[in-house]
């Protein structure tokens, strides 16, 4: 039995195909997979090693739904009884009408009148299935229609920083801004505020968390230069 | 057997000096760019994404579609009519069946990748150049693959064997010539495209494989560079 080897860093970049460890030692996870004695990334991203497990992390990429998962979709087509929703993903959604209402629905009613072609509603995907199919609801807290406000798309890899640990970073944006965000983790952001000044900033300050995602210290940052510019 | 010299001073050996780079193309998924001496190719990937016409939907793994196009005036000669021909569908066609061997379609059922390989400047190699072009797009595009895959042209000029042919090789007249095209995976180090143009004898094949093989290793360090640097520079 040969020893087994790291080949790569905590945090370094990677691209599909390049060897990633040596040896039976090492477990593949998200994004690398095993190829006789090593393990080998299939993404291009920054390999986070936890122990024994190794994992891609991507820097680039669609969304892909998953179980859980808040998203900001879009109704794209109402059917008898369900509505077909737009998730900016490679796949639609339905949202049944059991999920989308507590409210009673006459059977033959016209659905559009909840929720029209082009409206924009936060769901929770319940279920995804192999092939894909997406069933998603509305019930429970936050799940909701959108109403005024604007509609912004960031790159989906980038939520997790947008929101912060424990939603601090938009937290932080919500709380100087004086404006309503809701993330979704298909990347798609509604922000409303009274002023729409203060939507701007905070859309501006949004923006500038995707850009800079990578640095350190980033909610330090973006809060100094949220004092800053709001005072102007 | 007046073929001594390559054209542009080149070893027998040599590839033309190369250049690539991802995310050219802003408003796509993947892009890159891959410059090999004069050939030019720049490839953008849009996808997955929801596959239309749907019966063209495949439950079981999503499918990869790839439009190969010259632009109009990247010949030499005349105004190349641009959309698809014989020639386009032919080349779309080898460098779908090289690329999606490395790719895990499995992953995107039902969905498409689209990938778009243009041609703004060409010197032979094209079709080479853009599998090289839209492996390095794929994975900027973030799509799972066990691999990249470089690409590029090898034959025989008169009695000499030559890696990496340019225009004025493959058009040489004053003694036989073979166009090897050949696709080599970067880690397997496997064969997933190889067609001829012209005649070669087995012994000489067997020695052109093992050149592509050398010379695609060099490819595949520009390709992976090119990944690298993108994210490396924002650092």
């Amino acid at each position: 039995m040969t020893e087994s080897k790291l080949l790569i860093k905590d945090k370094q970049i990677v691209v599909p195909g390049e060897e990633l460890a040596q040896g039976m030692d090492y477990l593949p996870s998200t994004g690398s997979y095993r190829d006789a004695n090593s393990i080998v990334s299939q993404l291009l991203g920054l390999v986070r090693i936890d122990g024994k497990v190794i994992k891609i992390v991507p820097l680039t990429g669609q969304y892909m739904p998953k179980r859980n998962d808040v998203v900001v979709a879009q109704v794209s087509d109402v059917t008898y009884s369900a509505w077909s929703l737009k998730t900016f993903s490679p796949y639609q959604a339905m949202l049944s009408m059991k999920e989308a209402t507590s409210e009673y629905i006459e059977k033959g009613a016209d659905l559009t009148k909840f929720y029209g072609i082009g409206d924009y509603v936060v769901v929770k995907i319940t279920n995804v299935t192999s092939q894909k199919l997406i069933d998603v609801t509305m019930k429970g807290p936050g799940l909701r229609k959108l109403r005024k406000g604007r509609i912004i798309k960031v790159n989906s890899n980038k939520v997790p920083r947008i929101i912060g640990k424990q939603g601090s970073m938009v937290g932080i944006v919500k709380q100087h801004t004086l404006t309503q965000i809701t993330v979704g983790q298909n990347g798609i952001v509604w922000i409303y505020g009274e002023d729409p000044k203060m939507e701007n900033l905070a859309e501006t300050a949004i923006r500038k968390i995707e850009a800079e995602s990578h640095t350190d210290g980033l909610t330090g940052k973006i809060e100094e230069w949220l004092q800053t510019e709001v005072k102007k | 057997m007046s073929f001594k010299k390559r054209p542009d001073g080149r070893d027998f050996d040599d590839l033309r000096p190369m250049e690539a780079k991802a995310g050219v193309i802003k408003s796509a998924d993947g892009s890159a760019m891959f410059k090999i001496g004069k050939t030019v190719a720049f490839a953008t990937v849009r996808g997955p994404r929801e596959l239309f016409p749907r019966f063209l939907k495949n439950p079981k793994k999503g499918i990869l579609r790839i439009y190969y196009q010259m632009m109009p005036f990247s010949g030499v000669g005349d105004r190349i009519r641009p959309g698809p021909n014989r020639r386009a569908k032919e080349i779309s066609m080898v460098t779908e069946k090289s690329l999606s061997e490395v790719m895990l379609l499995e992953e995107f059922p039902n969905s498409v990748i689209d990938v778009f390989i243009d041609i703004p400047q060409a010197d032979a190699g094209t079709r080479c150049a853009g599998i090289s072009a839209a492996a390095i797009a794929l994975a900027d595009a973030g799509i799972p693959m066990k691999e990249l895959v470089a690409a590029v042209a090898v034959g025989r000029v008169d009695d000499k064997l030559v890696v990496d042919l340019d225009y004025a090789e493959e058009a040489y007249e004053d003694g036989p010539v073979a166009d090897v095209p050949i696709a080599v995976t970067s880690r397997s180090n496997k064969i997933s495209l190889l067609q001829m143009d012209g005649e070669v004898d087995k012994d000489q094949m067997m020695e052109l494989l093992k050149k592509a093989k050398i010379a695609c290793a060099k490819i595949n360090e520009v390709q992976k560079k090119a990944l690298k640097d993108k994210y490396e520079v924002q650092k």
